[in-house]
């Protein structure tokens, strides 16, 4: 490879068109210090917009949302390579707590809800960060978001999955971010759960105004409200392009979205097979 | 039976549970949000009781005064010992936590015997009166003191983990460290300000006990002592801690009570709590309040 490793991907459209809220450059994630998880990961998210990255078990797509936050530490990550910067500025290094304070927000798999706490205390978390926010206001605001979270009493724990991921959700509100990432909201839920999170997703973006990377293994549903996608597997980006054009493409249809016509391998493979030379 | 007896032991148990309550609640704030276990607990106690003393004694200082200053040094002392001893050891094995607050607690008993001599020093009198009479019942003035102290503690723990911004964070961190940082919640500092609390109140306790008894070194066996207050409380459980120090106080002097006037076995006062112990763990493993997690499917 005669390229340096470090320069910027030139073929990418959202890296030259559009205000790019966050963005990834070649990040290297490594854990244990040996294990490679993410090799060369490179993405941009544009603001005002959802983002979708989609990919398969274990393509790292939980990783990079992890480097991102800052939060890889905790499991003995590191990013080895490469800057991850949001509005500009490079943020690669920075420690999680002034991320979320910047207004980015992960909303981590599996909803990351606090079970021993009741719903308000997990909303106030939310605004943990904000010591000047007026919290009654603003959790009625989630509320008017969420009506059935008011109507529900004790321990967030007993709250149904989509109850979980709904609270989730608002406690995110909570924070006032400008990006939210969203680490599979979609799992675990009924189908039309799944379409009613999606539409608040849709919802935080269109009414408030807030920037969505989303990671989701429900690509069908994630290309309908996404702007623009991105396929990863094994650790960096295979296949971008807009939410219409990933639907349509032949080999995201094979994997990702089913009903694809049954071809040979070899041709089936081809998006893996295309060399994408930093 | 001589009941007048039964009554001022059970009184004394309801007192000295309380402390071994709080001292219990220091231990388990510790392990609940850092996953600690101080086995430096007790020198925390005798270390906060040492430096009021002193500054009482050698320095004049008015009792209030330098109880307050007491505090401040523990309070420095806690986030010291977070900062130097165990950040570095974030992510280490149980056993290696484990072993560095032995050392600790091996470290603090040789320099405390050592600045502060091997001697009970008993505080100069810091009441006017010694015992107050409360529905014929004669009090000593330093035991309702500790009564109160530990009620206002209890009352700050709770007020501090229901309402307050950092109790929550505390809490959260307590639930998991990564979703907590998710949250914006600095997870050092969280820590940091755990070891301070917990520290804080074990001076108070020791101050208390010092007030009761004397400052010695052989104090810091309430360390061992609030085991069985913390087992049978559940580990993870803060009201359990202080349900627990309870339990442990009264059982002792119950203990006491029928050793002195029926058995004459002597030494029941001490060995009775870790009876009830052994028989807990047998009949409930996690403790009489360790918090069952919520399991949803």
């Amino acid at each position: 490879m005669t390229m340096t490793a470090d320069a910027p991907k030139k073929d990418d459209p959202a890296a030259t068109s559009g205000d790019t809220i966050l963005s990834l450059n070649n990040v290297e994630v490594v854990f244990n210090d040996v294990i490679l998880v993410l090799r060369g990961m490179s993405l941009n998210a544009r603001r005002g917009q959802i983002t979708a990255l989609l990919g398969a078990n274990g393509a790292g797509k939980s990783t990079t949302l992890k480097a991102i936050a800052g939060l890889l530490r905790t499991e003995d990550g590191e990013i080895t390579r490469g800057t991850v910067s949001y509005n500009d500025k490079d943020i690669t290094r920075m420690a999680a707590d002034r991320k979320v304070r910047d207004g980015i927000f992960l909303v981590m798999e599996g909803r990351g809800i606090v079970q021993d706490m009741t719903i308000r205390e997990n909303l106030r978390l939310g605004a943990f960060t904000r010591k000047d926010a007026d919290i009654e206001a603003e959790i009625a605001e989630v509320y008017k978001f969420f009506p059935r979270l008011q109507e529900r009493k004790g321990l967030a724990g007993y709250l149904s999955g989509g109850e979980q991921q709904m609270l989730a959700i608002g406690r995110a509100m909570m924070a006032k971010p400008k990006l939210i990432m969203m680490d599979e909201p979609s799992m675990g839920l009924s189908p039309l759960l799944v379409k009613e999170v999606f539409g608040i997703i849709r919802r935080l973006n269109e009414e408030l105004g807030i920037s969505i990377l989303l990671v989701e293994q429900n690509a069908n549903m994630a290309l309908k409200v996404a702007d623009y996608g991105y396929i990863m597997e094994n650790g960096k980006i295979v296949l971008d392009g807009t939410g219409a054009e990933l639907v349509e493409n032949e080999d995201v249809k094979e994997f990702y979205l089913g009903g694809g016509e049954r071809r040979s391998f070899r041709n089936v493979k081809s998006f893996r097979r295309r060399k994408r030379w930093l | 039976m001589n009941t007048s007896l039964l009554l001022q032991l059970l009184v004394n148990g309801v007192i000295v549970g309380m402390l071994y309550g709080i001292v219990a609640m220091c231990f388990v704030l510790i392990y609940k949000s850092t996953q600690v276990v101080n086995f430096a607990q007790g020198e925390f106690v005798v270390l906060g009781a040492w430096v009021c003393l002193s500054l009482v004694v050698s320095m004049g200082l008015p009792f209030w005064l330098a109880f307050l200053f007491s505090l401040v040094f523990m309070m420095v002392f806690g986030i010291l010992v977070q900062v130097i001893l165990l950040r570095p050891l974030v992510g280490e094995p149980v056993i290696s936590v484990i072993m560095a607050t032995i050392g600790l607690s091996i470290f603090m008993q040789a320099t405390m015997n050592w600045i502060f001599g091997n001697n009970a020093v008993r505080f100069p009198q810091v009441f006017d009166q010694a015992t107050v009479s409360i529905g014929g019942l004669n009090v000593e003035t330093a035991y309702l003191m500790s009564l109160v102290l530990s009620l206002v503690v209890m009352g700050m723990f709770f007020w501090f983990f229901q309402y307050s911004r950092w109790g929550l964070a505390m809490r959260a961190t307590a639930w998991n460290q990564q979703i907590a940082q998710s949250l914006g919640i600095s997870v050092g500092r969280v820590f940091a300000m755990a070891w301070a609390i917990s520290a804080v109140v074990s001076g108070i306790a020791g101050v208390v006990i010092g007030l009761v008894s004397a400052v010695s070194n052989s104090l810091a066996i309430i360390g061992i002592k609030v085991f069985p207050a913390v087992i049978v409380g559940g580990l993870d459980s803060i009201v359990g801690a202080i349900i627990g120090g309870l339990t442990i106080g009264i059982l002792e002097n119950l203990a006491e009570f029928v050793d002195g006037q029926y058995l004459q076995i002597g030494n029941m006062y001490s060995v009775a709590p870790f009876y009830v112990l052994l028989i807990i763990l047998m009949i409930k493993p996690y403790g009489l309040f360790g918090t069952p997690d919520i399991e949803r499917v």
